[in-house]
């Protein structure tokens, strides 16, 4: 475990001992042989003879937290149009525009007003998720409440999720009223180290208000999906004779419609707008936290291993962990089609912060 | 054409009072970070007569290490001004290690549930302080970076906006990992 620590020429600051450049004022350190400290190699793995090429240069958190903010805003305005628009057409067809429009809109505040207040307590109940109790999770709040100061935040609730999988998600839509939850799966196989580098990444999806946009993403997009689903398998069976009036079921027909035209459009505006870049940068900000990249590499290698499973995993929230629970994306995985970028690519992005391996990916 | 100066003029104060209003925000939260240290020391200073207290039964051999402790806790309550219980502080961190290392090497102390607890609380305050340390530093940075760079300098040294100083470890406590503390 012993490795002397590195300290930065420029600014004083204590690095990691194979770090490449300074973790405080980003000023890269010299080769080991030119370096002041060239005796000192103690226990570090020689690091590779030239500076690393820096990385493209990251969103800020404040620059991140104003986009997923806007985001946001442009996700509900955008569903507000499409419901208004299909709401009319609709309205159109089977009678009046007027009520067509009503209905639209009274399903979409109801969606809306849902996804913004309830959203991460949907997510929590899908995903079974309980308050980390005090004495039973001690380590797990110790980190948390690390994090939060390393990150300058307000200490996000905890939560636990039974399953052997291993996983870990953040959710809230503010930093005030935040949470973090992590699987009983994750806390027995991590060790403090580990964990450290996990949080440190839900932390920076808080800071970043990832969070923001993923919740209302996840309620607004998984309710229309849902509902799609409920409506469109319940038309066959309105055939049977009992359903017959008039009226309502018309109507029960029209949101059925409505939502089937809304739910692949929501999805693909899902997909579309979850980039694998936000899962990179909350890796790097969560580094930026520990200021240990290895941590959390060493804690990806282990979920690689054993899995990503969690109760309640489906399709709407499945962007939201700290790696797909669903689906194992390959090294070569299309961006189109993956929420999160491999695992493998993650883990050698990791390792080349800390100044391991090359810096290729 | 009148209205052009007017426009300008308006743009001069809303500029003005957004910066001034960063720069006042910069400072009370590397102001309030550098209190938040001071809070988890506090921390530490509290639970070390606990630890000291479960485990003196244990060590009927080890009085030495226990007593580093204890006196390392006082000289840096004691301590005045900033490097002398830097100084102090890191004595303290280096006693308390050494503690954690002989409690490795008994097995009935390593069990006890007492002494577990207090052990992950105080790896726990010894992480805080050091992650608040390192907040401390992170936003004098952003302030520092703020106050010389152009045009908010202009208002900083108007107003008395002056360099605020890094938290400096000293070498010992460079030369020790983090790790060692897990």
């Amino acid at each position: 475990m012993v490795a002397a620590g590195k300290t930065c020429p420029g600014c004083g600051a204590a690095n990691h001992p194979d770090a490449v450049y300074c973790n405080l004022c980003q000023g890269p350190f010299l080769p080991a042989g030119g370096s002041r400290l060239a005796g000192d190699t103690a226990g570090g793995s020689p690091g590779p003879a030239t500076p690393l090429p820096r990385a493209a240069p990251m969103l800020s958190f404040y620059e991140a937290a104003s986009r997923n903010v806007r985001l946001s805003r442009l996700l509900f305005l955008a569903l507000l149009a499409s419901f208004l628009a299909v709401g009319a057409g609709i309205g159109g067809t089977f009678g009046s525009v007027g009520t067509g429009i009503a209905l639209a809109l009274i399903l979409y505040a109801i969606l809306a007003a849902t996804a913004y207040f309830r959203g991460s307590s949907i997510v929590l109940s899908i995903h079974g998720a309980r308050e980390a109790d005090r004495s039973a999770h001690r380590t797990l709040r110790n980190v948390v409440e690390e994090m939060s100061i390393a990150s300058g935040l307000p200490v996000p609730r905890v939560f636990v999720m039974e399953s052997p999988g291993m996983n870990a998600f953040a959710a809230g839509r503010n930093p005030e009223e935040s949470l973090v939850a992590v699987t009983t799966g994750l806390l027995e196989r991590l060790n403090r180290e580990e964990l450290q580098g996990v949080i440190g990444h839900e932390m920076a999806h808080i800071k970043s208000r990832d969070t923001l946009y993923y919740i209302c993403a996840a309620v607004l997009v998984g309710s229309i999906a849902l509902m799609a689903d409920m409506f469109l398998r319940g038309v066959p069976f309105r055939g049977r004779g009992e359903a017959g009036g008039g009226r309502g079921s018309a109507a029960t027909f029209g949101l059925g419609i409505l939502l089937a035209i809304l739910a692949p459009f929501a999805a693909r505006i899902l997909q579309m707008s979850i980039s694998r870049q936000r899962e990179y940068h909350a890796d790097a900000v969560g580094a930026q936290f520990t200021r240990n990249p290895l941590g959390l590499a060493s804690a990806l290698e282990k979920i690689s291993q054993v899995g990503a499973g969690v109760p309640g995993e489906n399709r709407g929230t499945q962007h939201l962990f700290l790696v797909n629970p669903l689906r194992h994306f390959p090294d070569d995985a299309s961006a189109l089609f993956s929420t999160h970028p491999s695992t493998a690519l993650r883990i050698k992005r990791l390792k080349a912060m800390a100044g391991i391996g090359e810096a290729t990916a | 054409m009148t209205w052009i100066p007017a426009i300008v003029a308006i743009g001069l104060v809303g500029w003005f009072v957004l910066t001034y209003n960063v720069l006042v925000r910069l400072r009370n939260q590397f102001r309030n970070a550098w209190y938040q240290i001071d809070v988890q020391l506090k921390r530490r200073y509290d639970l070390i007569p606990n630890l000291v207290e479960v485990v003196k039964d244990y060590m009927a051999y080890e009085q030495e290490t226990l007593t580093r402790v204890i006196e390392a806790r006082g000289a840096a309550l004691s301590a005045k001004g900033a490097a002398a219980q830097g100084k102090a502080e890191n004595v303290l961190t280096e006693s308390l290690k050494s503690l954690f290392a002989v409690v490795e090497k008994y097995p009935e102390l390593k069990a006890n549930q007492n002494v577990a607890s207090l052990q992950e609380e105080l790896t726990a305050t010894e992480n805080k302080i050091s992650f608040a340390r390192q907040f401390y530093n992170d936003s004098v940075m952003t302030y520092n970076n703020k106050i010389q760079s152009i045009p908010s300098n202009i208002i900083a040294s108007a107003f008395d906006f002056s360099r605020a100083e890094y938290f400096e470890a000293g070498e010992e406590s460079r030369a020790v990992p983090r790790a060692d503390l897990r």
